[in-house]
């Protein structure tokens, strides 16, 4: 398992590399003038000059590249241009708002759909499996902020049950939650009823039962229990999409996250601050899947001797 | 043993699978869900086609004795904050939405096709450096880097076409090299080779048929996607710009009057929902009919 966890860690390492030459790539190595995207839009051609000069920007690519990546290594992140302050303080302080937001949207699509999941696959057929993949056909359909704004009509601005934006409290996170958790919720709820179907025909469940287990124990134990693989699979792919969803999501409940900034970075084509979101953002994605990876290796030995 | 296959063995195989073709389409038109996404998808693509028939008023005409008024008669879905015909803006949205989306897919199609089956085919060190580039690309959220590729480029259909293709492409690539790798072995392949025709040949004429179907359940299981997402970057600002109306961008100028004109953001997200759910009701059967192995 160590040596498993070991080599998986190493591989990170050239696909951060190119993460950061890409990133690179978008604003220095496109056609056009660099000095111009990192210059405020209303800098004068002498302004422009004098920035290129600054930043070096006459020196060949793989020159300017290193020198950029050895700063991001030392947290020199560069300074934003419409706020003129360092970029990554900036981009650490609204971390945490964002992966509260992100972890309570698993929960939720986990939540609510691996109890309706087994429901639906151990009733097949039944009116429960008929709402529930109608449901999940629907979750799958709906663009996710286009659900937040049909919430904040029904839940704030029509029941006044909840709040409609900003961040002041546990109350405040339920809707972004809900909405960032809804496609999630239906891929994870299909995942679950087909995988569950599938392990239920298996030969094992059958001893299981034949040798007179109680249905619980046979569905619980026995046959969640390996259809949860698939699940987790699903949830790690879906993180990508998760986080994504995060830059849209806090834009319609003006949640003050990672999102937000990134938002606000290219709406002002602040290039510090747009190259900074995309760094943090692709470093997340490979963490959060070197954690699915090695929590499979946990569950599923055949991985880690593969 | 290979050499002893005729070309004329090479044509029987093929015309069997014309066959298996008008099979699989037979099944898909027993599949209920995925002709009623198909009916409704036509109706869509008719729409689109003939919006300037089907509206009722000028999608971009304002009108400022008409602001905000509820659905009625004259306006079927209402109006918007400068008077404009919701109906009608709903009606012409489709045409961007489909465009993107058979866009996107195309073009998404071409660079994950080529870098799939070169990957696959040629392998080496021509694989490993493909498929790394395509897992640093996947590596971001894609809406994300579609909106800084915008954010640098600038807004537009066609920027937001290429923006949605780039970050789209991996998948594609992937798919297609899994797929390409269990079939460069097989012995019509060898056949092929063994009578001399050339790499490309082989995989124009025999590899790419061999994975169409697959291609096709894929694009048709994923095309809502950069449909969504172009709503997204428009709702955003950073999409579709005016006078071209695009869904999304009807409903961020929903946001400001939710409290007073529910129909300006209900119907255009119902529209986008009706046409995803067309693609993947339609997408599903397709996957059905045409792989039963993915199901």
């Amino acid at each position: 398992m160590f040596n498993y966890a070991v080599k998986r860690v190493l591989q990170l390492i050239p696909v951060l590399l190119l993460i950061s030459i890409l990133v690179f790539s978008l604003v220095y190595a496109i056609p056009g003038d660099p000095a111009r995207m990192l210059a405020p839009p209303d800098a004068s051609d002498e302004e422009i000059d004098r920035i290129a000069e600054r930043l070096g920007l006459h020196r060949p690519l793989p020159v300017q590249y290193a020198d950029w990546f050895v700063g991001v290594l030392q947290g020199d992140w560069g300074n934003s241009i419409s706020w003129g302050r360092p970029v990554l303080p900036d981009l650490l302080r609204r971390l945490p708002a964002t992966l509260q937001l992100a972890a309570l949207s698993v929960l939720f699509s986990v939540g609510v759909a691996i109890p309706v999941g087994v429901l639906s696959a151990t009733r097949q057929n039944s009116f429960i499996d008929s709402i529930s993949r109608v449901a999940s056909l629907l979750g799958l359909s709906m663009p996710n902020f286009w659900v937040g704004m049909m919430l904040i009509l029904l839940f704030a601005l029509h029941l006044r049950l909840l709040p409609a934006s900003g961040r002041r409290g546990f109350e405040y996170l339920i809707l972004p939650a809900i909405t960032l958790g809804t496609s999630g919720m239906a891929t994870i709820m299909r995942v679950t009823r087909s995988t569950m179907l599938e392990v239920i025909r298996q030969d094992y469940v059958r001893t299981a039962r034949s040798k007179g287990l109680p249905e619980r124990v046979v569905i619980y134990k026995h046959t969640l229990r390996n259809a949860l693989i698939a699940v987790i699979t699903v949830i790690g792919l879906q993180m990508g999409f998760r986080l994504g969803g995060t830059v849209v999501i806090e834009r319609v409940f003006a949640y003050p996250g990672l999102g937000q900034l990134a938002y606000q970075g290219m709406m002002h084509r602040d290039t510090p601050m747009i190259m900074g979101n995309l760094m943090l953002f692709a470093t997340m994605f490979c963490l959060i899947n070197l954690v699915v990876d090695l929590i499979y290796a946990f569950v599923d030995p055949r991985i880690r001797y593969g | 043993m290979a050499e002893r296959i005729s070309q004329s063995d090479i044509e029987v195989i093929e015309t069997e699978s014309v066959s298996l073709w008008r099979k699989s389409f037979r099944r898909l038109l027993k599949n209920r869900t995925a002709v009623m996404g198909a009916i409704l998808l036509v109706g869509i693509i008719l729409i689109s086609i003939f919006a300037p028939v089907v509206a009722t008023h000028s999608p971009t005409e304002q009108s400022l004795r008409n602001q905000l008024r509820p659905p009625s008669s004259e306006h079927y879905f209402g109006t918007d904050d400068l008077g404009r015909d919701v109906f009608s803006r709903v009606v012409h949205g489709s045409r961007i939405s489909l465009m993107v989306g058979v866009g996107v897919m195309a073009l998404r199609g071409l660079i994950g096709i080529t870098v799939g089956m070169l990957a696959g085919f040629i392998g080496g060190r021509t694989d490993h450096i493909l498929m790394r580039i395509s897992d640093a690309v996947i590596s971001f959220p894609g809406i994300l880097l579609a909106l800084a590729i915008m954010a640098i480029w600038g807004a537009g259909l066609v920027n937001v076409i290429i923006a949605l293709s780039v970050v789209g492409w991996p998948q594609f690539a992937r798919l297609v090299r899994a797929e390409v790798l269990s079939l460069r072995e097989r012995e019509y392949v060898e056949a092929a080779r063994g009578l001399g025709l050339s790499d490309v040949g082989i995989m124009i004429r025999h590899i790419f048929p061999n994975i169409l179907p697959l291609i096709i359940v894929y694009a048709s299981l994923t095309i809502s996607a950069p449909i969504v997402s172009e709503a997204a970057l428009s709702f955003l600002g950073l999409g579709i710009q005016p006078p071209d109306v695009s869904w999304g961008r009807m409903l961020s100028g929903a946001q400001r009057y939710m409290r007073v004109a529910w129909w300006m953001a209900t119907i255009p997200g119902l529209a986008i929902t009706v046409t995803v759910l067309s693609f993947n009701l339609l997408g599903d059967g397709l996957r059905d009919a045409l792989d039963p192995r993915m199901n």
